[in-house]
C-alpha cells in the first residue's frame, strides 16, 4: 500500500503507520513540527517501511499548507491511493468552556480544516479515477453529550461530511472511511478514567486497517461501541440531561 | 496543549508500598520531564524505587515516548527513545538475528529502567550488566539543560546514571549495541541438583562453557537438601539445530483477580516447590527452547502478582561474595528458611565481575533472589536480619527489589555511595530529582 499519513507522529495515528510500516509498505508523513516527523519517520524506517519515508511540514491550523504538502506526498509517491487522517485537537469540555481562544483552535483544526483538506485530496484522488480516504472523527460526535459538547459538535460535522463523501463520491471510485472510536488509551485521554470497553491503539490500527482495504464507510473501534453509541442515540431526550455520560 | 499533570497512585511490582503524587505521561519526554522529579517506565521494580517522595512530586510515565531512532545494520548500534519495551525490541528484532546484549527475567521493562536499573541476565558472568553495552545516553538533568553523556564525554555522570534508579537525570535517549544471534532459538539443558553445593559447583562449571545460567531453588528444602532445585543453561542454537521457523508468539494468561489471603500459606508454597522441583522428573533434560520460555518463563501470566493478595509483596536480593565451602550463602538460605521465610521463587545466579555503573548492582559471588508476601509486622525485621547477615558476609542488596531496607544499613554495605552522592549533588545541587526510595535509603530529603 502506499499511504499518507497525516498524524502519524502520536495515538492511533502511530499505531496505524507502524502496522503499514511493518507490512513493508510506502509511506509519506504529514505533520507541523519539523523534529517530530523525522524521529517518527526513521522509527517507521526501522519497523520495516519502505525507505526513504518521504515528508512535509503541513499544519492543521494553517489551511494554505495542505495543497504544497499534498504535492509533495502526490510527487513522491508518483501519485495518491490512501490518505489517513488522524491529526486533530482535543481538550475536555472544562477546558473548552475555560479558554474560548483554544475553544476556536478545536471547532477550526477539528471541522473546518480537517474538511478543508479532504478536499484537497477528494480532488486528488478522483482526478486519478479514485482511491481512499480514511478520516477519524469520533463517537462524540454521535450524539450531543455533556463531557463532548463542544469536541463532540465539530466531529459531528466531520462525520457528517464523510457521510456525504461517500454517498455522493463513492461510485466514482472514492471510498471515505470514516472511523469513530470510543474511548482508546492514547496521549490524547491520559489522565482521564477509562471507561469500560475502553481500547489500545494497537487493537484499533488493526481494525481500520482492515476497513480501509474494505473501503468500509463507517467504523467503529473498539467494536463495542457501535453498540454503546446505539443505546445512546436511542436515549430519550428527559435521560440526556440526567445522565453525566 | 502541555502535557498537563494528574493526581494519581502508584505502586511497584510488588504492590507495596502506594505513594500519591502527580503523574505525566505523553510522547513528549523532552516537554514532560521539565520539572519532573522522577521517570518511571513499565515499574517493574519491587518496591518505591518508581514512586514520588511526597504528593506534590511530579513522576513521568515513558512508556509513550517509545520511537526506535537510528539502527545500523553492521554494528547492531541502536538508539531509541527510553520508553520502549523489552517486549517490543525482541518482537522487532528477535526474527531478524538481533537480540539485547543483556535481558532481564521479564519483558515488561522499558530501555530507561533497564539502564537505571542496570539490569543483569543469564549472561552476567560473560557480559556484565546492561550498562556495558550502553554507547551513550541523553539526560535532562536537574537544571533543566539536554546533555548527551558516554564514556568519552561527561564519563562521571554517564556512570552514575548505570544503575543509578533514574536520581541523576531523566533518561531521554538510549543508545547501546544489539547482538547478532544465530537463530533465535534457544538450546537449553537443566538438572536436578540435590542441595547448594552442587547447586553452586554447577553454576560454576557451566560458566565455562554456557553463555546463560541460572538456578532455581526450593526455599522450603532444609538440612540436608538446603539449595536443592533445578539448574538451567542455554546458549543460541545454531541455524541447523533450530526450526526454521521464527517463535511464534506464545498465548498469555491473565490472573483475573486479587487472591484472597490465604491462598498463600506454608502448604501451598510447599507444594508448589516440590511440584516444581519434581516436575523435573529426569535428572537431566535437553532440548531447543522457545526463548520466551527460556528468558521469561513469569511472563506468560500477566498480572502474576496479584496471587499475592492485597498485602502486596517484596522480592529479596543480595548478591554475596564467593567462599570456598559456600558459606555466606548457605548461612543466608539457613536463615531465610528458619526465619519463616517462604518463597514461590527463588532465583540463585553466579555474578561476574562488577560493572562501570557507579551504584550497580552485581559484584563477584552467589545473587539470590526470592520474593515473599508482606506482612504488616515481621516483613521489617526479617528484612533488617536478612540485611544484617549481608553486611557481615561482605554482599549488598539490589535497590530495584528493595522495599525495605534502612538507610544505615545500605550505607554499611555500600563502600560506592559517597561518590555516587557527589556526582548527584554536583549535577542536582537542590536536589530536585528523587524518589520515595531515594528518601528512605540515601538521605534525601523532602
Amino acid at each position: 500500500m502506499k499511504a499518507v499519513v497525516m498524524g502519524a507522529t502520536k495515538g492511533m495515528g502511530r499505531a496505524l503507520a507502524r502496522l503499514l510500516a511493518e507490512r513493508g509498505d510506502r509511506l509519506f508523513l504529514l505533520e507541523h513540527l519539523p523534529e517530530e516527523l523525522e524521529r517518527t519517520a526513521g522509527d517507521l524506517e526501522i519497523r520495516g517501511a519502505e525507505r526513504p519515508v518521504g515528508t512535509a511540514l503541513c499544519d492543521l491550523l494553517k489551511p494554505e499548507t495542505f495543497a504544497p504538502a499534498l504535492d509533495a506526498a502526490e510527487r513522491e509517491l508518483g501519485g495518491l491511493e490512501t490518505v489517513i487522517v488522524t491529526a486533530g485537537l482535543f481538550g475536555t469540555q472544562e477546558q473548552l468552556e475555560r479558554d474560548p481562544q483554544f475553544a476556536a483552535q478545536v471547532l477550526l483544526a477539528d471541522f473546518t480544516n480537517t474538511v478543508l483538506f479532504c478536499e484537497e485530496v477528494r480532488k486528488r484522488l478522483l482526478a486519478r479515477g479514485g482511491g481512499t480516504l480514511c478520516v477519524f472523527s469520533s463517537v462524540a460526535g454521535e450524539r450531543g453529550r455533556k463531557p463532548v459538547v463542544l469536541y463532540g459538535s465539530a466531529k459531528a460535522g466531520l462525520s457528517r461530511y464523510m457521510e456525504g463523501l461517500d454517498h455522493k463520491f463513492r461510485a466514482a471510485g472514492l471510498r471515505a472511511v470514516c472511523v469513530k472510536p470510543g474511548f482508546v488509551k492514547t496521549g490524547m485521554t491520559v489522565g482521564l478514567k477509562p471507561p469500560p470497553f475502553a481500547g489500545e491503539p494497537q487493537d484499533v490500527a488493526r481494525r481500520v486497517l482492515r476497513a480501509v482495504e474494505r473501503g468500509t464507510p463507517e467504523v467503529y473501534v473498539p467494536p463495542m461501541w457501535r453498540w454503546v453509541m446505539c443505546a445512546i442515540r436511542s436515549l430519550p431526550r428527559f435521560a440526556m440531561r440526567r445522565i453525566g455520560f | 496543549m502541555p502535557p498537563e499533570a494528574y493526581h494519581t497512585s502508584f505502586s511497584g511490582w510488588g504492590r507495596y508500598p502506594v505513594a500519591e503524587g502527580l503523574e505525566i505521561k505523553s510522547e513528549d519526554l523532552v516537554r514532560s520531564t521539565a520539572g519532573a522529579a522522577l521517570c518511571r517506565g513499565l515499574a517493574r521494580s519491587y518496591g518505591d524505587s518508581s514512586l514520588p517522595a511526597c504528593a506534590n512530586d511530579t513522576v513521568v510515565d515513558t512508556t509513550m515516548a517509545d520511537r526506535l531512532l537510528a539502527f545500523d545494520q553492521d554494528s547492531g548500534l541502536l538508539r531509541a527513545e527510553a520508553g520502549v519495551s523489552l517486549l517490543e525490541l525482541n518482537r522487532l528484532f528477535l526474527r531478524g538475528g538481533w537480540f539485547v546484549p543483556v535481558s532481564p527475567g521479564t519483558q515488561f521493562v522499558t530501555l530507561g529502567g533497564m539502564v537505571a536499573s542496570d539490569i543483569h541476565g543469564k549472561n552476567h558472568h560473560v557480559d556484565g550488566c546492561f550498562g556495558e553495552h550502553v554507547r551513550s545516553l541523553r539526560l535532562r538533568v536537574a537544571d533543566g539543560r539536554i546533555i548527551e553523556c558516554s564514556d568519552e564525554q561527561e564519563q562521571e555522570l554517564f556512570r552514575a546514571t548505570l544503575g543509578g534508579m533514574g536520581l541523576t537525570g531523566h533518561i531521554l535517549e538510549v543508545e547501546f549495541r544489539m547482538r547478532r544471534i544465530p537463530s533465535p532459538w534457544i538450546r537449553g539443558e537443566s538438572h536436578r541438583i540435590a542441595n547448594l553445593d552442587a547447586m553452586v559447583a554447577g553454576l560454576k562449571e557451566a560458566a565455562g562453557a554456557w553463555p546463560m545460567t541460572v538456578g532455581w531453588v526450593d526455599c522450603l528444602a532444609r538440612g540436608e537438601s538446603l539449595g536443592r532445585g533445578i539448574l538451567m543453561k542455554g546458549c543460541w542454537a545454531e541455524p541447523d539445530e533450530a526450526p526454521g521457523t521464527p517463535p511464534p508468539t506464545k498465548r498469555r494468561f491473565r490472573v483475573p483477580f486479587q487472591f484472597p489471603g490465604f491462598a498463600l500459606c506454608r502448604a501451598s508454597m510447599k507444594a508448589f516447590n516440590l511440584l516444581y522441583y519434581y516436575k523435573h522428573i529426569q535428572r537431566e533434560k535437553r532440548g531447543i527452547v522457545h526463548p520466551d520460555a527460556f528468558f521469561y518463563p513469569l511472563d506468560m501470566l500477566d498480572d502474576w502478582n496479584l496471587i499475592y493478595g492485597r498485602r502486596g509483596f517484596t522480592q529479596y536480593q543480595c548478591v554475596l561474595p564467593h567462599a570456598e565451602d559456600n558459606g555466606p550463602a548457605r548461612r543466608f538460605l539457613d536463615l531465610f528458611t528458619s526465619g519463616g521465610g517462604m518463597a514461590f521463587l527463588c532465583v540463585i545466579k553466579d555474578c561476574g565481575p562488577e560493572g562501570k555503573g557507579m551504584l550497580s548492582f552485581p559484584r563477584p559471588g552467589i545473587s539470590i533472589a526470592m520474593d515473599f508476601p508482606v506482612h504488616r509486622e515481621k516483613t521489617q525485621g526479617f528484612v533488617d536480619r536478612l540485611n544484617e547477615l549481608v553486611i557481615a558476609e561482605g554482599g549488598r542488596i539490589y535497590l530495584t527489589k528493595d522495599t525495605f531496607t534502612r538507610e544505615e544499613h545500605f550505607r554499611a554495605m555500600e563502600s560506592r555511595l559517597d561518590a555516587f552522592n557527589a556526582v548527584r549533588r554536583k549535577w542536582d545541587p537542590q536536589g530536585k530529582l528523587r524518589s520515595a526510595q531515594s528518601v528512605r535509603l540515601l538521605g534525601d530529603t523532602i
